[in-house]
This record gives structure tokens, sequence and C-alpha cells, in this order.
């Protein structure tokens, strides 16, 4: 069989070595800062051909199985240390890993001129893209636990370099350290969670060279005090990548000072690797923990739903109001995870596709008005009465922003019934009154985008604004996918969601233990 | 009655190689013309260091099936200590190719002649007849020869003896630099001086063990069944009248002098002096090579004691891990808390080197089996990312420009003077632009020094927290991650300052530092510092200013910012210890299976 999940990690890892090493060599007043420009359009054909693989893999991949991990390969890494280089996808996974491909080159198509024409800045720019989505795939491939934590880390070395770097806010510094640290903090409370779980797994009798399989495991019951403990470790790292309140304040900054391509790469997939971790980790390695955390998690998620909506509002920052309005959308995410129930598990993997569609498109489109403004503004107030002017951008803005407000129709829309629905029903005590109390959450996303569109584009051009170059061709390029994807998706959400339903079902029988069916399912996944 | 020691000359064959060439390194000085010295000196050194290399290679197979004692145990050779001598001679290699570098300045980092008194016309004499002092390179090899018998010893006479052998060494070295020489003799009368009193509290130590055991060998001679330490502590000596506080004294003795060469906290106070003034090249090899020897003297020391007592007696088993516990804590929260507010590269990653002693500290406070393995690694994996890092170092200088001579005309060499280096982490801003290759380097040190996965770092640091973790220590462990994560603050610092912040001297940046020859120059420095855009024109037009203003007319003159290029060797080092970093993050598995292996030190 032909190794899909490996030849998607190491092709954008090919492309980054190719483009970006050749940009050390470079001097910076050299000749070569004048050369021909291949950056960009050989990132963007790696890029592409990465979606050719993932065709492939979603061909090799068997949608009546989507709940195992399928296209798995499994090496032996550091076997002295127990972790292997094992990797599988199950429906969620592969999801994922499709918004990871999909949104390169998108990404880049979008940046095409916004980093300037300096030669040896773009070979930078696209070598650390590629770099960063080789990791993101890989994270969203890792089926040991070592591995998945290698990942998480090492991929924010390209983040921090492209928001510290490439972005255009003055605090993008500080932005980009403030991220790093917030993350590595995260990543070393895991550490301690993983060294644990080194012991408890060899403890537990697992053969010492694979101790950190997740397969292997997940079969292993780890007491009630350790288990809790561990999970607090993993979660907390998860809580802050997703990113969910209180430790979400280092998104806003990055929104506001990254460039709207890097947000999108960072918010719309990287902060996935939080939620899906929490689904893919935390409830199959700690399910007893799980269930005992999630009134806490669910009372936080419900509070990020709205808080993160509330400072949405009070924005005045484009950007940042866009970050805000992640903070909102994880919490739905996060709150349909640890409902427990099929139908809000499946709502959360089905949001974390849409969410990373529309906040990407809302990001991308934010990101060419700005790069239309004389002085690059960011500021809402510097707009206004663009829809006359730029009739397209606007309209591609409103889609955006109608997505993330989930209106009827759209993708978005089908998932966030699903969490609310499923929250209602779930088996958390007094998850029914969180998922009440989440709903004014939608009704503040429609405040947010409704009142934001009609600051920019509604009303008389504000002076100097006049002329604005409506999207060009290329820029259509880059919304059009997502948009119809959007619209597909909410038209035929079925298309999703033979991806996530099987998972979710079986997240959800390896989280209520009590239940007699469940030991069955639990075999069934360790087989 | 003389009876010829049976002697395993094969065993000592990595120590007699690189001491012997240190021997015949003394006579290339005597009887070698002086232009061919330094040469011959330093192929003869690298050739020792890859020689006695050779030999522990070719000893490894026979060592870890069975370790043995020669002369007596005055050499126990261990597996556990040959790998600690193979890193000894690796670390020495890479650190010698940065002695030996010159760079495109044509002059090494060291004084023409180290005795001439700074300041006076016999050192300017020395300096214009193009003197060497090719003597460090013996030096450096009986260092090395030193250090490897320090790791490798069980009776704490030699390893008095090997202490000793490896710092009067380092004592000199630290003294010979080119540039600031007071500081760097400054620095090297502080590391003597404490020095000094380290070696007499370990030999007293040492006395007081002798007096409790009746010898000096842990495990004692092999010939003289029942006499030794360790068959002193089994025989229950420790239970007699006033005994066990003997041997307590003692050892803590022992392992104060030893944390003394660690550089652990309290007895650190030297580190951040003596990194900063000795020749940077010098302060690499130190760093790497000693803290490699101190380290697994360590080791050994404590884990044989607590062979001996944790049966007979758990209550000083007990009281000697809390010991190195408080040590460890200490020394985390010194290196990284005080680390975090330098503002010279050097001592930065001095406070560095004092952190990571207490990483491999709380690896060792486990007192596990399976840390030997890992403290190996660290050893391996920090050496490599502090010879690089300090290998860097050596090349960022400052120059001196004058404007209006050209000085954007070529490279250096052919305009400003190179002046030393330039270890203000304020003038490391904009180093990214100016040597990609060398900022990248860098930063792949620090990242590995900051343990970030896929560098050799993370594996390290992952042994020694798994290392604290087996013994029981879990919170000492979660502590250790804390101290990691203000460890990553303050090389992020660094990394932030290299790679994100604008050089001063950019053209595109207004000019900040200026330093002028004379009063009347500042009309110039107004000028030059204003003129952003660096074009011939305004460069004349600056020195016209300060013509038509001024009497006294020298035109302003600048320190820049430069990366001069490697001859070749400083070049390699930094490479090889750049791939090494990454290989050792990502393919571990060969070098652990082999360090796994040395987890054996007892014969």
């Amino acid at each position: 069989m032909f190794p899909w999940l490996t030849a998607l990690i190491a092709w954008p890892l090919v492309g980054a070595a190719l483009v970006g090493l050749s940009a050390l060599g470079l001097s910076r007043t050299g000749p070569a800062s004048a050369g021909v420009g291949l950056a960009r359009p050989i990132a963007l054909l790696f890029s592409l051909v990465e979606v050719g693989l993932l065709v492939g893999a979603f061909i090799a991949f068997d949608t009546g199985a989507a709940a195992e991990h399928q296209l798995a390969e499994t090496y032996r890494w550091i076997p002295q240390i127990g972790t292997s280089y094992a990797v599988g996808v199950d429906g969620v996974g592969l999801l994922l890993v499709a918004l990871s491909v999909v949104l390169v080159p998108l990404v880049l198509l979008a940046a095409w001129t916004e980093q300037g024409r300096d030669e040896v800045r773009l070979r930078r720019f696209v070598g650390l893209v590629l770099l960063l989505q080789a990791f993101m795939v890989a994270v969203f491939c890792a089926r040991d636990v070592f591995l998945f934590y290698v990942l998480f880390e090492a991929m924010l070395i390209p983040a921090y370099f492209l928001i510290g770097g490439f972005g255009q806010g003055a605090g993008r510094r500080k932005a980009a350290v403030k991220f790093l640290m917030f993350s590595l903090g995260g990543g070393l409370i895991m550490l301690a969670a993983v060294v644990s779980l080194y012991f408890l797994g060899i403890a537990a009798g697992i053969d010492r060279s694979q101790v950190f399989l997740v397969d292997e495991l997940a079969a292993v019951d780890l007491g009630t005090t350790a288990e809790r403990l561990m999970f607090v470790g993993f979660f907390i790292a998860f809580a802050i990548k997703a990113p969910m309140v209180p430790v979400h304040s280092w998104l806003p900054d990055v929104a506001g000072n990254a460039t709207p391509g890097t947000s999108t790469l960072l918010i719309c997939v990287l902060d996935k690797v939080g939620t899906f971790g929490m689904l893919t980790l935390c409830l199959p390695l700690f399910p007893e923990a799980s269930r005992w955390a999630a009134p806490l998690v669910i009372a936080l998620a419900v509070i990020s739903v709205l808080y993160g909506a509330i400072m949405a509002i009070m924005q005045t920052d484009l950007l940042r109001l866009v970050g805000w309005t992640s903070v909102s959308h994880f919490g739905f995410i996060i709150l349909g995870i640890f409902t427990f129930t099929p139908l809000g598990t499946a709502g959360s993997s089905f949001m974390m596709l849409n969410h990373g569609l529309a906040t990407g498109a809302l990001f991308l489109v934010a990101g060419f008005l700005v790069s239309r403004h004389p002085e690059k503004s960011q500021k809402i107030a510097d707009y206004s009465g663009l829809r006359s002017v730029t009739p397209v951008l606007a309209g591609t803005f409103l889609v955006a922003g109608l997505a993330t407000l989930s209106l009827p129709g759209l993708a978005t829309f089908v998932s966030e019934i699903m969490v609310l629905v499923g929250a209602f029903g779930g088996s958390p005590a007094g998850s029914a009154g969180w998922a009440v109390a989440a709903v004014p959450g939608v009704v503040l996303a429609a405040v947010y985008v409704l009142l934001t569109y009609q600051k920019i584009f509604t009303g008389a051009p504000a002076a100097g604004l006049e002329a604005l170059p409506d999207l060009r061709l290329r820029e259509r390029v880059v919304a059009a996918p997502l948009v119809v994807g959007l619209l597909v998706l909410g038209l035929v959400p079925g298309l999703a969601l033979t991806y996530v339903d099987a998972p979710a079902e079986q997240s959800v029988a390896l989280t209520s233990v009590d239940e007699p069916a469940d030991d069955a399912a639990q075999t069934g996944s360790d087989n | 009655m003389f009876e010829a020691p049976e002697i395993d000359w094969l065993a000592l064959a990595p120590l007699i190689v690189v001491l012997g060439a240190g021997v015949v390194g003394v006579l290339v000085e005597a009887f070698v013309p002086a232009r061919a010295r330094r040469m011959t000196q330093i192929v003869l050194t690298l050739a020792a260091l890859a020689g006695g290399f050779a030999f522990i290679a070719v000893l490894w197979p026979q060592i870890v099936v069975q370790p043995v004692q020669v002369v007596g145990g005055s050499v126990t050779l261990t597996p556990f200590a040959l790998g600690a001598q193979g890193i000894i001679a690796v670390l020495a290699f890479l650190g010698v190719l940065v002695v030996a570098d010159r760079t495109a300045t044509g002059q090494d980092a060291f004084a023409p002649t180290a005795s001439a008194v700074p300041g006076t016309s016999y050192e300017d004499l020395a300096r214009r007849s193009g003197l060497e002092q090719t003597e460090i390179y013996p030096l450096l090899l009986f260092a090395a020869g030193g250090m490897m018998l320090f790791a490798s010893t069980d009776d704490l006479i030699v390893m008095f003896i090997a202490l000793e052998v490896l710092s009067l060494p380092l004592y000199v070295l630290c003294a010979t630099a080119r540039r600031r020489r007071l500081l760097s003799q400054e620095a090297a009368a502080k590391y003597f001086l404490l020095g000094a009193f380290a070696s007499a509290l370990f030999i007293f130590g040492v006395a007081l063990i002798y007096g409790f055991a009746g010898s000096v060998r842990f495990f004692g001679d092999p010939s003289r069944p029942g006499v030794g330490v360790l068959p002193a502590i089994q025989s229950g000596a420790a239970q007699g009248e006033g005994m066990s506080v003997l041997l307590v004294a003692g050892v803590l003795l022992v392992v104060v002098g030893l944390l003394f060469k660690v550089g652990a906290v309290p007895f650190h106070a030297w580190t951040p002096d003596v990194y900063t003034g000795a020749p940077t090249p010098i302060t690499g090899f130190m760093a790497a090579c000693t803290k490699v020897a101190a380290v697994a003297a360590l080791v050994q020391v404590l884990y044989r004691v607590a062979i001996g007592v944790q049966t007979v007696d758990p209550e000083i088993m007990r009281q000697l891990q809390m010991v190195i516990v408080v040590v460890a804590v200490l020394t985390m929260a010194v290196g990284t808390i005080v680390g975090s507010v330098q503002t010279d590269v050097k001592r930065l990653l001095a406070y560095s080197s004092i952190a990571h002693a207490g990483f491999l500290l709380v690896g060792v406070a486990g007192f596990n089996s399976q840390v030997q393995a890992s403290t190996l690694f660290y050893l391996l994996a920090y050496g490599i990312a502090t010879i690089g890092a300090f290998g860097v170092v050596t090349l960022v200088r400052e120059r001196r420009v004058t404007p209006g001579s050209g000085e954007h005309n070529g490279p250096v060499g052919d305009d400003g003077v190179v002046l030393g280096e330039a270890t203000e982490i304020a003038q490391w801003a904009g180093l990214g632009r100016k040597a990609p290759w060398l900022t990248a380097a860098f930063a792949l040190f620090l990242l590995s020094m900051a343990g970030i996965p896929l560098t050799a770092g993370f594996i390290a640091k992952f042994g020694a927290f798994t290392g604290a973790a087996s013994g029981g220590l879990w919170w000492l462990a979660v502590l250790g991650v804390l101290a990691s994560v203000v460890a990553v603050a303050f090389y992020l610092r660094l990394l932030v300052v290299m790679v994100f912040q604008r050089a001063q001297d950019d053209p595109a940046e207004p000019l900040v530092k200026l330093a002028e020859t004379t009063p009347g120059a500042a009309p110039g420095e107004a000028e030059v510092s204003t003129s952003g855009d660096v074009s011939t024109g305004a460069t004349a037009g600056a020195g016209a200013t300060a013509t038509l203003t001024t009497v006294q007319v020298t035109t302003a003159q600048r320190i820049e910012v430069t990366v001069v290029r490697s001859r070749g060797p400083a070049a390699v080092a930094i490479a090889v210890c750049a791939v090494a970093t990454v290989i050792l993050g990502v393919f571990p598995s060969p070098v652990l299976a082999l360090v796994e292996q040395a987890s054996k030190f007892v014969p």
C-alpha cells in the first residue's frame, strides 16, 4: 500500500528544504535579491501537488470504517524512549489533514504580493509556511503520544517566526513571544504528563519499546488520581492552544499583528490541534477523568462562547475582531466534545472543519480589505461605504461573515445546531442549562458580524477610499473554494458527516464505560 | 620485594595517547622552528584526540562485556567511564578546531605572549614581531587528558591528581586572551583561587574518607579483598561511634569539590566571570569538556557511595539525595532567573551552563541506574550545543570604521580594523541578515539548550526528567519543567534580538552607537548619524562638515558589528555541532543504544 500519510508529511518538508534552505545562503544585498522570483511559484506547486496527494488519501480511505485509524504506518523511532513513528487517521483526522492541505495554497496565493518583492524574504516566508504545513499534517496523523508531543511543540517554531518575522503589526514581536511562551508553557506541563504516562504504561506491562502508542495506552487503567492529574496536564496544553478562556489572551494579539495568512494557518488549522487533542487523546486515554472534569470544562466553554462574542463586539481592530470570534467558536467546539453525545461530538468534529473554512475566509478577505487601504489600517472606523466601491469584496465578506454567524444554509449552521442539540441532551450534570446559556452566543455573533459589515460597507464611501479596486482574479480564486465549500457542506452536510459520525459514536462509547455496550466497543477499537 | 604489576596497556591507551601527545607538544615547542610550530601543534593535538577516540572505540566492545581495573584500580574502566572519555575526546576535538581558527583577521584569540604585562612596550613588541603562543595546544591536551582520567578512576587520590591535571592548564589558558587582557587575567586569578579552595575541600574530604575506611578506593584493590570504602561501609564500620560522621562529612566535602567543577549553586560564583574573561574558544572547551568530566566523576562518586549505604544505612542515603536535590533546585533557579537578566552573550551562556548543571543534577538526584545513560546523552547534547554556540561567538566581531575610508567597499580585512568580539546582546541585533547560516546554527544551539523537540536538547531533558521521576522525585521533575519554561524565555530573548531586530548599523536605520576618537569630531558624528542611506556622497559630506566646523580634525569612528569569516576549522566545528544537534534530536536511537550499554559503573 502506498504510504499516503507519510507522503503528505514528507512532501511539504521537501519543499520547505528546497525553498527555505536556499534562502539562507543568499546574501541580502547580493544580486539574488532581484532574482527571478521562483520562490512563490515553486511553493504553490508543492502545495498543489500536496492537494493531489490528499485526493489519493481520500480515495484510499474507507468511509465505511471511518472510526478506525486507517492508512496506518508504524515504525520504531526511538525504542529506548518507547516512541514510534505511528501515523493513521480516522475520519476526523482526515478532515483536519484536508483542512491543512487545502488552506496552504490559498494562503500562499493570498499572500502573493504581501511580503514585497525581496526574494530572500519570500523564500524564507514560503519555506516556513511549507514547514508549518508538514508539522500540522503530521500532528493530525500522529498515533503515538510522544510523536504528537514532539510535533505539538516543534510546529511552534515556524509559527513563531511567521508571526514575529513577517507580521504586519508593530507589536508582532511581542505577540510572537507571547504566543510562544503560552504554548511552550502549556506544552511543558503536558510534557510532565507525557513522562508520567511513560512510567504508568511500563508499569501496566506495555512493551517498553512502544509504550507511547495511543492504542496501547488507551487500554491501560491508570488509576483515578493519576488519570485526573494527567488529564489536567494534557488539557491545559490543549486549552491554551484551542484557545479557551482564561488562557486565550495570546490569540487576539497574534490575530492583530500577524499577517492574515499566518492567522489563517494558525487559528484555523494549528489551533485545532487543541480541540483535536481533547477529542483523540484526552477522551480515549483518560475517559474517567474527562467525565470528572466535564462540568467545569463545559462551564468554561460556554464562558468562552459568550466572552469571546462580547469582546468581539467591542473591538475596533478588524483582525483582532476575527480573532475574538474564534475564541467564541472554539468554545462551541469544546462544548460539543464534552457533552459526550454522538450528536454533539460529531457536531464539534464537523465544526472544526467549518470554522477553518469560515474563519479562514473571513481572515483572508479582511486581509484583502486591509491591503487596499492606503495606510493599511486595520481600524474598522477607517472604512465606510465600500459596498458601492468594491461590491465583490463586500459580497465575499458578507458570505464569510454569515458563515461565521451560522446562517442556515451554510455549513456552520449545521454543526452549531448539532453541538447545541447535543449539549442539550448531554450526559454531564447541568449540560442542558449550559447549552441554553450558550444560545445567546449565536445572537451575539449576528451582532458582531452585521455591525461590522454595516460599518465597513454601508453608507457613503470614506474620503480616500472612493477608488479602491475590487477583488482581483487572484483574490477571487482564493475566496471561491472557501465560499463554495461552505455552501456545499451547508446543503449536503452528509459529505462530511460520513467521516465524523462513526468516530463520534466511538469516542462517546469510550467515555461512558458504565454501560455494558461499551466493553465491546472498547475491545473492538483495540483490535 | 617488588613485583611488576600486570598492566593492561590497551585499557590505558586513550589516556596515554592524549597525555603523551601533550608531552610531545612541549618538545615541539622546544625543537620545531617557529613558523612550522603552530601547524605541527594543531595537527598533533587533533591527531592525539582522534587517536584517543579510536582506542576508546576499540576498547568499547570489550569493556561493555567486562569492565576492568587497571594498575590496581587506579584507573577503573567501566562502560560509563569509557563513554565519558569518548564524549570528552569528541568535544575536545571540536573545541580545538574552534581554538585553531585564526579567522579572516589572521589572528587567533590568544595573546602573542601571555606573560607580557598588559599595556607595556614588551607587549607591543611581541605583537609587532608576530609572536604566537602555541603552548596552548599542549595545555589543551593536558587538560583533556586530565578530564579523561578524572572521569575514569575509582581512587580518590588519583581523582585529585586528575583534578589538578585538568585544572592547572585551564587556569593558564584562561589568562591568555588577546583582547581585554586584564579581564582575562582577573578571570584566571579568580578561577585559580576558588579552584584551589575547592581542591582543598576535596582533598580534606578524601582524608576524612580515608580516616573512615582506611582506603581511598571505593571498590578497593582486587588483590587486597576487604579493603576499600564500600567494603568498610558494608562491614558495618558506619555503625561505629562517630564513624558515620566521618563518612558523611568526607563524602560531602568531596561532593562539594566536584560540584564546584560542575558549576552548581552555591559553588557557581566563578562561572560567569571566568566564562566571560577567558578567550572564547577556551570558554567553549572548558564549558563543555570540564562539565562532562566533573559530572561523570560526581555521578560515579555519588552512586558508588549510594551502592554502599542504601542497604546498610538508608538514612545517610536519604540525606545525600536531599543535598543533591536542594543543589539541583537552587542551581536551576539561579541559572535561569539570573540568566534572564544578562546583557552579555558570554555571560548569558555562562548562566545557561549553570542552569544545565541544574537539569543534569535533577536526573542524577533520581539515583536510578538508567540515569547514567541519560546523563551521558545529556552531556553530549549540551557539550555539542555549547561548543557550537561559543564557536559562533568567536566570529561575531566589532569593527572600527572610519567614515569616508571606503567602509562599504569590500569584505572584512580590506577596510576597518576588526576588534574583539561583540558580546553585548544588543550588538547582535540584525545578525540574521548579516550572516543567515551562522544565525541559523546559533538559533539551533539555543533551541537545543532550551529543549525544543527535534533537537538533541529535548531528548536529553526528557531523559533527565524521566530519571528524576523514576527515582520517585516527581515534584523535582515538575520543578525542572517549570525552570525549563523560564530558560526558554531567556534563550528566546537572544533569538528575538538576532532574528527580528534590525541592526543598529543597518543602513536603513539611523545609527545609534558611535565611538569618537576626539571631542572635536562631534559634528561629524551628528552628520553621519543622520545619513540614512550610506552613499559615498553622504559620508563625504560628513567628512566635509567636520573639516569645516572644527579645527582639530579627526573623523568620527564608528563601531560596527561584523561577522568575520572562519578560515575553516571553526566553521567545520560549528557545522558538525549543528548537524549533530539535529541528528541527535531526530534520530537519537543509535547513540541512545550506545549510552544504554554504558549504564554500568561497577567493575
